[in-house]
């Protein structure tokens, strides 16, 4: 019994130890780590930039760098937290960690493959950060990588491509391996409407990563041709569409927004009945929903071109079909509500944190309505209006709960328990700073200050200091955030094997779990969040 | 483990399928070369059609494998049409 | 319980079978992608799809199509080969398909050097004298048939990896997922040439 529960960070899947162990280990919890380490390194680098961008906003003119940095600036922080944060954070970190554990297996269906994935992500992030200082210079395209500038620019446009190429060859990687764990892993008696909802929506972003990504991945690959051997494709001087470029684009890049925002729904999905303590309000329709929004994610992509020049006809049809994502979302906040309604609340700080994300991520999509429909949007496309809408989605959803994720899964990852006095200050913190810091963007958009703009009107100015200023508190907690965590690691009291009373299978084995992650597999309940199971866990 | 889900195809099927997806090739090619306006492009494509419907059946073994792989393949088989049909929604209005 | 390793985790055929099956659902979707670009710049530029059209080699297509499609008979015959337990027939067979796959490639390479000679290629005065539509249409005729060729490239590497398993009896009449694997990469290569020759070479 000792040996065969001894956790992971002791007992190796190889024969090596030290680092080795970790470099070239299959077992998804380490991995899980693994990418934990690198994605928060890449994170920390993406909010330097940002904090540089918005020194140099401090004041109209001239501040502390040039407008060519400022270009390459916005464009690094787009490509690093969208491509190297955002996108691979919830899923590789928390779904390679905690996928398997519920639903009761020993590790996921290509372990070799998960390893591989993870070099991948390394691979690619490495060339972002070697296209930054080849000759030619960083590049200055935006995110987006638009035609015809992406074709014309002399900086390391092809190099950065590629690596978001190879950062998307990692992504469909982790989809095709957690589908076929989801299929053919779960434990005896799992039943599909067994598992817990994070694995659902896990799932269902699976199925994005694999069948969006390729469609980026050929686009970029079109437009490195183009920009390496001058064959014809979107450049418009050789007969291309530029427009054609922007479809393409975004029929990976908006289902990618649900890529990154499903598995955090997924989250707050198990957070919000533990800490209630009550089962989840429609188990069913939440299910339902994370499918729902995966498909119904690919009929909007042209939302993002609507003053691109398409067809009046794509134009209103798109923006009638964005109107339709709002349901399946819509069901999931009503379902968290109605979850806690009447529940026994325990304040603990993952919940806090959700409280947070249900705050930001509602103003993110309701600004979103603004931006959908399509004459408000005409008015306020490029503009800060949209840069503050998606960093309230983007990073008040998605990044919020990377944060609850990281609170509520802790102590189960390194056994290990922070200081909550700390986290609740954290998350009034990260609140007022966040709110700061993004807020005065929706109504410097609505005065007509557009986005991606190095100078600005000096009747700006106070809204941008007050942005400014928004960003060293935000940015100050996040790393107040990392320095408990850190000190939790070091001189932090043990966790108990289930510290906020849930109920899902990763409670029902020792913090840090052990390499096997069961040593006896626990009876599976019909519903995966029934907490009258909670008296008998306390005894076992 | 291995053979318990294999269905085992004889060389003549295979052959067969082989003779069918030839004949195929030869009527596309024919009626390429018959002046049909319009219809050409379709009748290419319904044949092209044919012909992957024969490979992913026979050859590719769907037919004979685990059903959730045939609803793969209707998942991704939805979702390019969606995207072709959206995008087009755009060239076509233009 | 105590040895938790690789090789006590235990093999699942369907879980490998499955995986592959997902990866080609992305390179379907990888190639949908360009089916898309071909498809509006086809429908934009008609005519010029037509005359540009004209220059291919209608011959050196059709039969490059047969070679494929036999190629693919003798992947699938050497799969029912192992099933059968004849491993000797089964590598006659893989190897027929590496010989049909190098015919392939060989017809590609004059088929491309016959064009290239002519000035048509990517970026030539001739080709750029031209209207739009024919630059995009050789663009385009360029990228997927050598896209496409690649992944007969990394078939036939894949091939010449399990005609070696063979050989060690690494691949066997029990265990053999690797060999359908790799056939059902093979199948998929000839399914996007099903596509791509009556979309370049059959317009007339």
């Amino acid at each position: 019994m000792a040996e065969s529960s001894a956790s992971f960070y002791t007992k190796s899947t190889n024969k090596y130890s030290g680092i080795l162990s970790w470099l070239l280990t299959k077992d998804h919890k380490r991995i899980g780590l693994m990418y934990m380490m690198a994605i928060i390194s890449f994170f920390v680098v993406g909010i330097i930039i940002g904090l540089l961008m918005r020194l140099e906003l401090i004041s109209p003119g001239r501040t502390i760098m040039d407008a060519q940095t400022y270009n390459t600036l916005f464009t690094l922080h787009g490509v690093i937290m969208i491509f190297l944060f955002i996108i691979p954070g919830l899923p590789a970190i928390f779904g390679n960690f905690f996928l398997p554990i519920q639903i009761g297996a020993e590790d996921v269906a290509f372990p070799r493959l998960n390893l591989l994935s993870w070099y991948v992500y390394i691979i690619g992030a490495v060339l972002v950060l070697v296209s930054l200082f080849l000759p030619g210079g960083p590049i200055d395209t935006g995110w987006t990588f638009y035609i015809p500038y992406s074709v014309r620019s002399t900086t390391n446009v092809s190099m950065a491509l590629f690596a978001a190429f190879v950062l998307g060859f990692s992504s469909i990687l982790t989809g095709i391996n957690f589908i076929t764990t989801v299929h053919r892993m779960r434990a005896p008696g799992m039943g599909f409407f067994k598992m817990p909802l994070f694995v659902w929506a896990t799932y269902a972003t699976a199925w994005i990563q694999i069948l969006a990504t390729p469609v980026i991945a050929i686009t970029i690959i079109l437009v490195i041709i183009e920009r390496s051997f001058g064959v014809g494709i979107f450049d418009p001087a050789l007969g291309g569409d530029p427009i054609l470029f922007q479809h393409m684009f975004w029929i990976y890049s908006h289902p990618a927004v649900y890529i990154m925002i499903l598995p955090a729904m997924g989250v707050v999905s198990e957070i919000i009945p533990t800490f209630a303590r009550r089962t989840i309000f429609g188990y069913k329709a939440i299910a339902m929903s994370s499918l729902a929004i995966a498909f119904v994610g690919y009929l909007v992509w042209a939302h993002h071109m609507f003053s691109s020049g398409m067809s009046d006809t794509a134009r209103w049809i798109f923006s009638l079909l964005t109107f339709i994502v709002a349901l399946p979302s819509g069901v999931k906040i009503f379902n968290w509500v109605a979850t806690m309604y009447k529940g026994s609340i325990d304040p603990q700080p993952p919940f806090l944190w959700v409280m947070n994300f249900i705050f930001l991520f509602s103003i993110g999509g309701l600004t979103g309505l603004v931006l959908g429909s399509l004459a408000t949007d005409v008015h306020l496309t490029d503009t800060y209006f949209v840069v503050a809408h998606f960093h309230y989605v983007m990073f008040g959803g998605t990044g919020t709960i990377f944060f609850a994720a990281l609170h509520y899964w802790f102590p189960k990852m390194f056994g290990k328990m922070y200081n909550i006095r700390f986290s609740q200050i954290a998350v009034a913190l990260y609140f007022i700073g966040f709110n700061m810091l993004y807020f005065p963007k929706f109504i410097m958009g609505y005065m007509g200050m557009p986005r991606r703009y190095y100078d600005y009107l000096p009747q700006f100015t106070t809204l941008q200091r007050i942005s400014t200023v928004g960003s060293w508190i935000l940015a100050g907690t996040i790393f107040f955030i990392f320095g408990y965590f850190i000190h939790a690691l070091r001189k932090g009291k043990k966790a108990t094997s289930n510290p906020w009373g849930g109920v899902t299978l990763e409670w029902h084995i020792p913090s840090p779990p052990p390499l096997e992650n069961f040593v006896k597999l626990p009876e599976i309940k019909d519903d995966p969040y029934d907490f009258s199971q909670l008296k008998e866990m306390k005894d076992e | 483990m291995s053979g318990k889900n294999n269905h085992t195809i004889g060389y003549g099927t295979y052959i067969i399928v082989w003779i069918a997806l030839l004949a195929f090739t030869s009527i596309t090619v024919t009626v390429a070369g018959i002046s049909l306006g319009k219809y050409t492009l379709v009748i290419a494509l319904t044949i092209a059609a044919i012909k992957s419907a024969l490979v992913i059946n026979i050859f590719m073994h769907i037919k004979f494998d685990e059903p959730i792989f045939k609803v793969f393949l209707g998942l991704s088989g939805a979702t390019l049409l969606v995207i072709f049909i959206l995008t087009f929604f755009d060239f076509l209005y233009r | 319980m105590s040895n938790h390793s690789d090789t006590v985790h235990h093999k699942d055929n369907v879980s490998a079978k499955m995986g592959m099956w997902l990866f080609l659902f992305t390179e379907v979707l990888l190639f949908g992608g360009m089916f898309l670009v071909y498809a509006v710049y086809r429908y934009q530029y008609q005519d010029q799809f037509k005359l540009a059209a004209m220059e291919l080699n209608t011959g050196i297509g059709t039969l490059n199509t047969i070679i494929l499609l036999s190629s693919s008979l003798t992947v699938a015959l050497s799969i029912a080969a192992m099933q059968k337990g004849n491993k000797f027939l089964s590598l006659v067979f893989l190897y027929c398909t590496q010989i049909f796959a190098l015919m392939f490639m060989v017809n590609k390479f004059f088929e491309w050097s016959t064009k290239i000679s002519h000035g048509l290629f990517p970026g030539s005065k001739e080709l750029l004298a031209k209207p739009n539509g024919q630059i995009l249409f050789y663009g385009l005729y360029y990228v997927m048939t050598g896209l496409h060729g690649i992944h007969v490239i990394i078939g036939m590497i894949a091939i010449a990896f399990i005609i070696v398993f063979i050989h060690r009896d690494k691949v066997t009449q029990q265990d053999f997922i690797k060999l359908e694997n790799t056939g059902l990469y093979w199948h998929l290569v000839d399914l996007i040439w099903i596509f791509l020759f009556p979309l370049f070479y059959l317009i007339q």
